[in-house]
């Protein structure tokens, strides 16, 4: 898989010749499918019926296949009956009495009356195919494949996590039986298997789709698991005991269609189905991995990977997954403190307005964190446009890998370049910010989201300033000096829009509430601008971005409505 | 709005027979030798009374009878819970409230079920009583029952119909409170235990039966 995806349509060659279609049926119901279709690396590949009876529309249940991994076709629970157009013995088709091909169906060679199914992941389609995945061969087929499927299954469901997601619970809902057939004694397994430092394994319940193998082997690039043992008692295995430790382990978890292999970080913390699903953005890098946030009453469970092709497909990294605890953190900035006093918004922002409107030009100066929202930073751009205030956020570089993760660890650098607040390069204005407070120049300092006494500014110059207004959501050396402490919001609190390194805009929506009287940055910062209620004041994040994009030519194509769930993607300028 | 005030007859206004149809079925009982099916399972002296001395002398309730839900433990005082928290999810007035025990939560009682509630609360001033919670439980281990606990002291009031605190939070019941109340209760599969033995049996070779 490449690096970080930047467009629209990744490994899509340049001018890709028209692809054929044919002519199949499904379910009796005449469709044209492409001869070619992208397999998992996105190269095309003839059409499975499988891909065919989803275009149809039509859904055949699965577990070893998923359309970004290899095909294995080891479940067999795909199966499907089907036919072809027979020939006759002169080799043409042969045709029925009123003209349409005769459909010669697969079956047993030894047993003509008995339905031959085919697996429908890698059954490549031919023209003329009737495929029948609602027949009852079909579904007969279907309930054989689950109850032997089953037959070692421990049915623990309800101390299983992912009991409400489990493709082995919805099946068994749409085509299981109420009995089985087996009667001997159930095969046992380990449970709780130590897998890696944050993967728990539980090989009862494994149906042994190798689904996690092939991911770790083929995206990850780790071949660390594989299938140990004969027959009833196959089990996955990491090459060396807890050895399966790369950056993207947990979405071996997300691959699972059963409860084998389970996160230790949501390990018997909260049933599926009481989490809020929130669609959002991973904000520990600038790739912006699509994210969905998982929450039950304000508080964070989880993060999963969302699909996006053009960023991140269906996988995120580890350290992005479990980067969560610090929302609810107890020592979270809850109060809006004016000179270490408790007090409330309109005060402090009245007090903010009359020190700002009083500053002398340039004597002002701004530091914004690069992973505020790029609606926040148009509007702290505003207001030092107003100010002419010296700008700048903190660069924050690390390590980067080939995949998913990249080197910048600020979610929105770009926004913060787009915005015009970032120096070139980012970080290149701050000790032009430290002489300015030495001199005695800047005499007002506002602070968002950074803690500048570890980034060249430090508290013995902080203490120089006449005004000290910092916006934070965790304490910090800068909180502590603050005259004005406004507390924030994190990106999981509030709704607004990040550009990720490609440029691809993607918005995130409000997961949770924040804590005590902390606030939306964008919010307080348009009411700063504009004043409490006035007229030109843009009082929804709406507003607030449809004025960003009128006036940043870099948004000018691009609505909040338009970014839809995925986003889109802007040229860099 | 104006209501009018119906006009009384004059023998309305005596309010004598409104007075004996008030009174007509309280004499009907006290004039009454029939036997009360109610207390058909008293004494042969309280079938025929049609009052009690509340609290001192408490109704006894019908073996069928389904009181507030409470947490039972196995034969062997094993939680059985698993904290699977259906109930949680089925209750139609959020009276249940579970925590769950997460990775480094209190062990099970029974090693293979894994999991325990950390905490399971039931608000009785919410609850309903719709025993959808014993319906729905997998495990057999949330039940309406009369609470005639371990270690109950008959002198004391007993609390099989009457929830009565003096305190809101004295009516939250928790977790220990739940599995005191509610007793133990042998299910006679033993499902947990006989997982557990089967596996074990699978340890060794050649495997029995």
């Amino acid at each position: 898989m490449p690096a970080p995806a930047t467009t629209e349509t990744k490994p899509a060659p340049a001018a890709p010749p028209p692809i054929e279609k044919i002519k199949i049926k499904v379910d009796g119901r005449e469709i044209e499918v492409p001869k070619l279709m992208p397999d998992w690396q996105g190269k095309p590949q003839p059409t499975t019926m499988l891909q065919a009876c989803d275009l149809a529309g039509v859904e055949v249940p699965h577990y070893c296949y998923h359309p970004k991994l290899a095909v294995a076709g080891n479940c067999r629970m795909c199966l499907v009956e089907f036919g072809t157009p027979s020939m006759g013995p002169d080799r043409r088709p042969a045709l029925n009495d009123d003209g349409t091909p005769k459909i010669a169906k697969s079956v047993l060679p030894y047993e003509p009356g008995t339905p031959r199914g085919a697996i429908s992941c890698a059954t490549p389609v031919s023209p003329g195919m009737e495929i029948y995945p609602s027949s009852p061969a079909t579904k007969q087929m279907r309930e054989a494949v689950l109850e032997s499927l089953l037959v070692n299954h421990p049915l623990d469901c309800p101390i299983c996590d992912q009991a409400g997601e489990c493709k082995l619970q919805e099946y068994s809902v749409e085509h299981g039986q109420a009995q089985s057939h087996f009667v001997e004694t159930k095969v046992h397994k380990p449970k709780a298997v130590d897998l890696g430092p944050r993967i728990m394994l539980d090989d009862e319940r494994c149906i042994l789709c190798t689904r996690c193998i092939r991911f770790t082997r083929d995206i990850a690039g780790d071949d660390a698991l594989g299938i140990v043992n004969r027959g009833s008692f196959n089990t996955i295995a990491a090459w060396s005991e807890g050895g399966f430790d790369n950056n993207y382990t947990l979405n071996t978890v997300d691959l699972c269609p059963v409860g084998a292999l389970t996160s230790k970080d949501f390990r018997f913390q909260m049933r599926v189905w009481f989490l809020k699903e929130t669609k959002s953005v991973c904000a520990s890098c600038a790739t912006g991995c699509n994210i969905v946030v998982s929450s039950r009453e304000e508080r964070i469970y989880r993060f999963v990977p969302r699909e996006n092709n053009a960023v991140n497909d269906c996988w995120m990294c580890d350290q992005g997954r479990l980067n969560h605890r610090w929302v609810g953190r107890a020592d979270r900035l809850k109060d809006v403190l004016v000179r270490g006093q408790k007090s409330t918004w309109d005060v402090a922002l009245g007090d903010i307005a009359g020190r700002l409107h009083r500053a002398a030009p340039g004597s002002v100066a701004i530091v914004a964190s690069a992973r505020l929202s790029n609606e926040e930073l148009f509007l702290i751009k505003t207001l030092a446009d107003r100010l002419g205030a010296l700008t700048d956020s903190v660069p924050r570089d690390g390590a980067g890998d080939s995949l998913l993760v990249h080197g910048d660890k600020n979610p929105n650098s770009n926004g913060a370049r787009i915005a015009g607040i970032a120096g070139a390069p980012m970080g290149s204005r701050l000790p032009q910010i430290a002489e300015g407070i030495a001199s005695g120049v800047i005499r007002t300092l506002f602070v968002l989201g950074e803690d500048v006494t570890r980034h060249g500014i430090s508290a013995e110059l902080l203490a120089r300033l006449e005004t000290l207004i910092v916006s934070d959501i965790l304490p910090s050396a800068t909180t502590a000096a603050a005259h004005l402490l406004l507390p924030g919001c994190a990106h999981l609190e509030k709704h607004g829009s990040f550009t990720n390194a490609g440029g691809r805009v993607q918005k995130f929506m409000k997961a949770v509430e924040p804590p005590g009287d902390a606030r939306a940055e964008w919010e307080f910062l348009s009411e700063l601008i504009s004043g409490k209620g006035a007229p030109g004041a843009a009082p929804t994040l709406e507003g607030v971005f449809a004025k960003m994009a009128a006036a940043l030519p870099a948004y000018s194509k691009v609505t909040w409505g338009g970014l839809g769930e995925t986003g889109a993607t802007i040229a860099l300028p | 709005m104006v209501v009018p005030r119906p006009t009384l007859k004059w023998y309305e206004r005596l309010y004598l027979p409104a007075l004996y149809a008030g009174l007509r079925v309280t004499l009907g009982h006290l004039f009454s030798w029939r036997k009360s099916g109610v207390y058909g399972d008293k004494t042969r002296d309280q079938q025929f009374k049609a009052t009690l001395n509340y609290p001192e002398e408490l109704w006894t309730v019908p073996p069928g009878y389904r009181g507030a839900p409470y947490l039972v433990s196995d034969s062997k005082g094993n939680t059985k819970c698993v904290s699977c928290q259906l109930c949680e999810f089925v209750c139609p007035p959020k009276a249940i409230r579970i925590v769950p025990p997460g990775l480094d939560g209190p062990p099970a009682d029974r090693p293979p079920a894994e999991k325990m509630p950390a905490e399971f609360e039931i608000d009785m001033l919410r609850c309903i009583f719709c025993g959808y919670c014993e319906e729905v439980c997998p495990e057999e281990a949330i039940f309406l029952a009369k609470d005639y606990y371990a270690g109950y002291d008959p002198k004391l009031m007993r609390r099989d119909y009457a929830l009565t605190a003096t305190r809101r939070g004295d009516l939250v019941f928790n977790m220990r409170e739940l599995l005191e109340r509610g007793g133990t209760h042998a299910d006679g599969h033993g499902k947990w235990e006989h997982k557990q033995r089967e596996a074990d049996d699978q340890q060794t070779f050649p495997l029995k039966g």
